[in-house]
């Protein structure tokens, strides 16, 4: 039941808006993962970058598709928490561990060997919009006991002008969305993140970007 | 009405004419890949194919209703309008003033839907002139404020309010005590007398950018502007200007109600307008840095790069209609 109420959610809202109302220019969809286990990980502006992406996956990968998201935010009440997990079909990361002795990052860990496809925002906030953040080293962790698993890099431009943090009203502009190659597991934390972010960097480096004037 | 049987056969010719030239062109470039196929047409092939999905859309949209018709210039509106949002830096403390001028888009056409003139032509000029700085004031950001309240409105003037002319083309009837009296070319065109006036425009603007720029190709030295178009010469601009009177003096008298003198006024009104859009968006994209306003379009860029001689065009070919038949 709540499977079906996820695809038609997909099918007639997301879609539309991201397709029509936003409108995406897209370069290099086909590498993108066909199957799991993989990772796909994105810088993060809005709540409309998890939508793009798995629009971006189609109907057809909908299933295999998990975003990973903060369940201090999104499992913050129960309608919130049914919503976030059954139709958007989170995975939650506790984002700060307190005390008790838990494996955080259990749940990704067990998607990825039911051969899921996570979306990971590393930067591990939406933050300021249009600005770009150091991704997290908690991707090593995941890399390091997946070293088969592919991460695919992926840099959007253009959400944070359309739906930033703190702001409830959707303003469209054109969605720049740019995938990089996929990255394995170097063997080393330094040189796994430096890959990941000199992609980043380059993916970013492929179009000038109109910046906000300085304020 | 059954859709498809209100517009006249003039109009259905026009449009057949036009599939007739894109399949010359498919065939053309059929036969230049089979004499070489090294050569690198990709990007002609897929200009020719998006050609084919806008003018088979277009004659859909326009086929249907006159509804359909105000709805597909809206949209055309708000992807353009969108693109040129895209391509500016904005102040995020805009947020809302930049919602306010996408609200303008739906209220703009449906004045062109209802065909209330009084506000079709003062809603944006006046009302949105005054809404939207009103708006940012009340943000209370004044750093960037010209700047940011003169693109904005801008962009609504070129994208919005100047296309929905050509929309406001479908609810046009000549009056009958207007300045001149109309020549229609029988009487059962008199039921899509404002299609055909919109055909016209838009077949006439888009032959213009190719006229011109074939005519730039083959003659001429002396740049018009060259820092904004090194392709543009006064040999182009001369000879596409006039070709698009020649072709307009052929089409005019048989497609619409516009008699002989008219028709070639119209030409060279559409002629040097589009000459003058064309640049004017050049002009913005060699300040911003691009070279397409966008990747709606495959082989063409954006939308705003197709419809930039257009935003001149219809605005000012309207207000001759307007003159001369209002």
């Amino acid at each position: 039941m709540t499977e079906a109420l996820r695809y038609i959610y997909f099918l007639l809202i997301v879609r539309p808006v991201i397709l029509v109302v936003i409108g995406l220019n897209v370069r290099r969809s086909e590498w993108l993962p066909q199957s799991g286990p993989a990772v796909v990980v994105a810088n993060h502006n809005s709540h409309l970058d998890t939508m793009v992406l798995m629009t971006l996956f189609g109907m057809g990968r909908l299933k295999k598709v998990h975003p990973v998201a903060a369940a201090d935010h999104f499992l913050r009440n129960p309608i919130m928490a049914w919503f976030s997990t059954k139709i958007i079909g989170i995975i939650p990361l506790e984002r700060e561990v307190k005390g008790v002795r838990s494996d955080p990052l259990a749940g990704i860990c067990q998607a990825l060997d039911e051969g899921k496809i996570l979306i990971l925002f590393p930067e591990g906030s939406r933050g300021d919009p249009e600005v770009r953040e150091a991704f997290k080293t908690g991707i090593a962790h995941i890399a390091k006991r997946h070293p088969d698993v592919p991460f695919t890099p992926v840099f959007m431009h253009g959400l944070g002008r359309s739906l930033p943090k703190g702001e409830g009203i959707l303003v469209p502009f054109f969605c720049d969305v740019f995938i990089g190659q996929a990255i394995r597991w170097t063997g080393r934390k330094d040189t796994f993140m430096g890959e990941i972010h000199e992609s980043m960097n380059k993916l970013e480096a492929e179009k000038e970007i109109p910046r906000w004037e300085v304020s | 009405m059954a859709p498809f049987q209100y517009l006249s056969h003039q109009i259905h010719l026009t449009f057949a004419f036009v599939a007739g030239m894109l399949v010359v062109a498919n065939v053309i470039l059929f036969f230049r890949k089979r004499a070489d196929p090294n050569r690198d047409d990709n990007e002609l092939v897929l200009r020719v194919r998006t050609w084919w999905i806008i003018v088979a859309s277009f004659a859909v949209v326009l086929a249907v209703s006159r509804t359909t018709a105000v709805v597909f210039f809206g949209f055309v509106s708000f992807l353009a309008f969108k693109e040129f949002l895209s391509l500016i830096p904005t102040r995020r403390a805009d947020h809302r003033v930049l919602f306010w001028a996408y609200l303008a888009i739906p209220i703009q056409y449906y004045w062109v839907g209802t065909a209330w003139f009084g506000m079709f032509i003062i809603f944006i000029p006046v009302y949105m002139f005054i809404w939207l700085p009103t708006r940012m004031v009340m943000i209370g950001e004044t750093k960037g404020f010209l700047r940011a309240i003169g693109t904005v409105q801008w962009g609504l003037m070129t994208t919005v309010f100047s296309l929905s002319h050509a929309a406001m083309l479908l609810v046009v009837q000549p009056d009958s005590a207007a300045r001149v009296a109309a020549s229609w070319p029988d009487e059962a065109a008199k039921a899509s007398g404002g299609a055909a006036l919109l055909v016209f425009l838009v077949l006439l603007t888009q032959f213009n950018d190719v006229a011109q720029f074939c005519w730039g190709k083959t003659i001429g030295t002396r740049k018009v502007v060259p820092k904004v178009s090194p392709g543009k010469t006064v040999g182009g601009l001369i000879g596409g200007v006039a070709t698009t009177v020649v072709l307009s003096a052929f089409i005019g008298p048989w497609l619409t109600f516009l008699d002989l003198p008219r028709s070639l006024a119209a030409g060279l009104i559409i002629g040097l307008s589009g000459f003058a859009g064309d640049i004017s968006i050049s002009a913005l994209k060699r300040d911003i840095g691009v070279k397409d306003s966008g990747n709606t379009l495959p082989g063409h860029g954006g939308v705003l790069d197709r419809v930039d001689s257009l935003t001149y065009t219809a605005p000012l070919f309207f207000h001759f209609i307007y003159y001369c038949y209002g």
